[in-house]
């Protein structure tokens, strides 16, 4: 029987010719990632192992981007651990304030991820490297140490579920309007245990940042991994940000595969999960009037540079409607650089927006926009779990960068094709 | 390994590490400190009335979400001896044994078991018994390896005894 894109991965840093959905391997590891909140547990942990160092100094790296510029004592605290660990241990890759990003959209950015890595990370959005025809998985902390210390870790070798995507996108259509319809046919279990494997003709169409935003919210069915076949978008993207040679695998033709959805890109319409699960998805013939209070473009799922130029298109002299919020967040500080001098900035400002430094702050409420009790915010970021932004009472509606601006002009959540 | 008994704290469908522990209380990994946090957002009163032993059940897809492993180990330290559900995602099923919190998958208790119950979980023969209506469900047992890992209080211990 043939093997799927990620068992073959899984393989190949096994040094096995073969393996099989269930089994028990130890795999080799090409990079292990931890930030702010994850690298301290994980320091700790190894501090406790019988171990001289760290497995490679070039193979890990440790982005503060959760808590950071430091929100409070405790997290610089945290901050500071880990910067004396990476300095201890000549971590070459330790991302502080200046040079920090999304973790998830720094690493691609910083050529730190290719294809054919296997790659873990202390954050469940570590599935995002799929996109680069990658196997990426999120762990713990103590999964972490253990990398850190060996590099190596064991994984069961899962079986896959293949999107078949086919046709081209409409205008408002991106990776986030795919991927949340995706999740609310699947529901929040849909590929628990399981990669998602995204093939078909439709991926053509999709930008590398789409494909970010899909492999990204892999999680938020369950997945154990997103991945997408390497192509001609791949290979250049990973020509002009990576040096490592790739390794493109593909899926065996007799591949087996728990389940098999097509879904034909050209219906898809833009799409918002409602409170309290990615699952709980709608498109706007199904949304009556909501009134919201805030709105965030960010986050390592949306937070890159096409996510910001299609805000900044429909933001365009225009004004963020009164007593909303709209916190805008550039993931990386190249994006940032990028985002100014293509004047998108100044198009955020005078909507009377505000563009923040790069941090994963307002998606798990932990400040840059805290919610209220009965606020509502309307967010690209990827989980709308009770209490994720804010107080017990709020409520988060995921939903595209061009549903967030638009919704930010009107003060309530509204399609791009209503303004 | 030893049986876990104790009275249950029965939850739903997709309870996920964010409720288990706010993100608010992340600048802090300190078990106990994590453990007066515990279930806040979804039962302000867990914390109130868990005694060392209890036991945790929920249905399908416990501990979705954030791979944060301050959410099994802020259960740990608040007493729990195991958890028992339909499913679990699998970050969390993974953190719970690396950090030596037992979890057993069993669908049939995970639905019949009430609230209040006394339950015993044997993990060598994956045994789960209500004491309370008497009923008794087979449960997945750990492999021997998951097995030591737990023992050893976690994976760290558990490579460091392995003398490597």
């Amino acid at each position: 029987m043939g093997m799927t894109m990620t068992q073959k991965i899984l393989a190949a840093h096994a040094g096995l010719d073969h393996v099989e959905a269930g089994q028990l391997i130890e795999a080799r590891l090409d990079l292990v990632l931890g930030n702010d909140i994850t690298s301290p547990v994980a320091i700790h942990e190894i501090e406790k192992m019988n171990v001289d160092g760290v497995f490679d100094k070039d193979k890990i790296a440790l982005v503060m981007d959760h808590f950071v510029p430091n929100k409070d004592i405790k997290s610089a605290e945290h901050t500071k651990c880990v910067r004396e660990f990476a300095c201890k241990h000549q971590v070459t890759n330790f991302f502080d304030v200046g040079k920090m990003g999304i973790e998830h959209a720094l690493l691609p950015e910083q050529g730190l991820v290719t294809a054919g890595d296997v790659v873990i990370g202390a954050d469940s959005h570590t599935c995002t490297y799929g996109a680069l025809g990658a196997f990426s998985t999120g762990v713990g902390s103590t999964d972490m140490a253990a990398g850190m210390a060996t590099g190596k870790a064991w994984f069961k070798v899962p079986q896959a579920i293949r999107f078949v995507l086919t046709g081209k996108p409409a205008k408002w259509i991106s990776g986030k309007d795919i991927i949340l319809h995706i999740i609310g046919m699947i529901g929040v279990d849909g590929a628990l245990y399981q990669s998602m494997e995204f093939t078909g003709d439709g991926i053509q169409y999709l930008t590398m940042d789409d494909r970010f935003t899909i492999a990204n919210m892999a999680i938020e069915a369950g997945g154990k991994n997103g991945i997408f076949p390497v192509d001609d978008v791949t290979i250049e993207y990973l020509k002009d940000h990576c040096d490592r040679e790739y390794q493109a695998f593909a899926a065996d033709e007799d591949a087996e595969y728990a389940a098999e959805y097509t879904i034909d890109l050209s219906a898809l319409k833009p799409t918002v999960s409602f409170p309290h699960l990615p699952e709980n998805t709608r498109t706007f013939d199904e949304i009556d009037e909501v009134p919201i209070d805030q709105v965030v473009i960010g986050s390592c799922t949306n937070g890159h540079i096409s996510d910001l130029r299609i805000a900044a298109e429909i933001l365009e002299g225009k004004k963020v409607a009164d007593r909303v919020r709209c916190i805008i967040i550039p993931a990386t500080q190249t994006i940032y650089l990028e985002a100014m001098e293509a004047g998108y900035l100044r198009t955020f400002i005078e909507a009377g927006a505000i563009v923040s430094t790069p941090t994963c702050g307002p998606c798990l409420g932990g400040y840059m926009g805290v919610l209220a009790e009965g606020e509502r915010c309307v967010s690209t970021t990827n989980r709308n779990f009770v209490g994720r932004m804010g107080h017990v009472d709020s409520e988060v509606y995921l939903a595209s960068p061009a549903v967030a601006a638009a919704s930010a002009v009107t003060g309530k959540i509204s399609s791009p094709e209503e303004l | 390994m030893k049986a876990a008994s104790g009275r249950v704290f029965k939850y739903g469908d997709n309870v996920d590490t964010d409720v288990i522990i706010p993100a608010r209380y992340l600048n802090s990994s300190d078990p106990k400190e994590l453990a007066t946090h515990c279930m806040e957002d979804i039962d302000i009163d867990f914390v109130k009335n868990v005694h060392e032993g209890d036991i945790m059940v929920a249905a399908k897809n416990f501990g979705c979400g954030s791979s944060r492993e301050h959410a099994p180990i802020a259960i740990k330290a608040s007493g729990i001896s195991c958890v028992i559900a339909e499913t679990f995602a699998r970050i969390f099923y993974r953190n719970s044994i690396n950090i030596g919190l037992p979890i057993i998958e069993c669908p049939e208790a995970a639905q019949a078991i009430q609230a209040g119950d006394e339950v015993e979980v044997d993990f060598d023969s994956g045994v789960i018994t209500d004491k309370t209506t008497g009923q008794s469900f087979q449960g997945q047992a750990f492999p021997p390896f998951m097995q030591k890992i737990i023992a050893c209080e976690g994976l760290v211990n558990y490579i460091n005894s392995e003398g490597k």
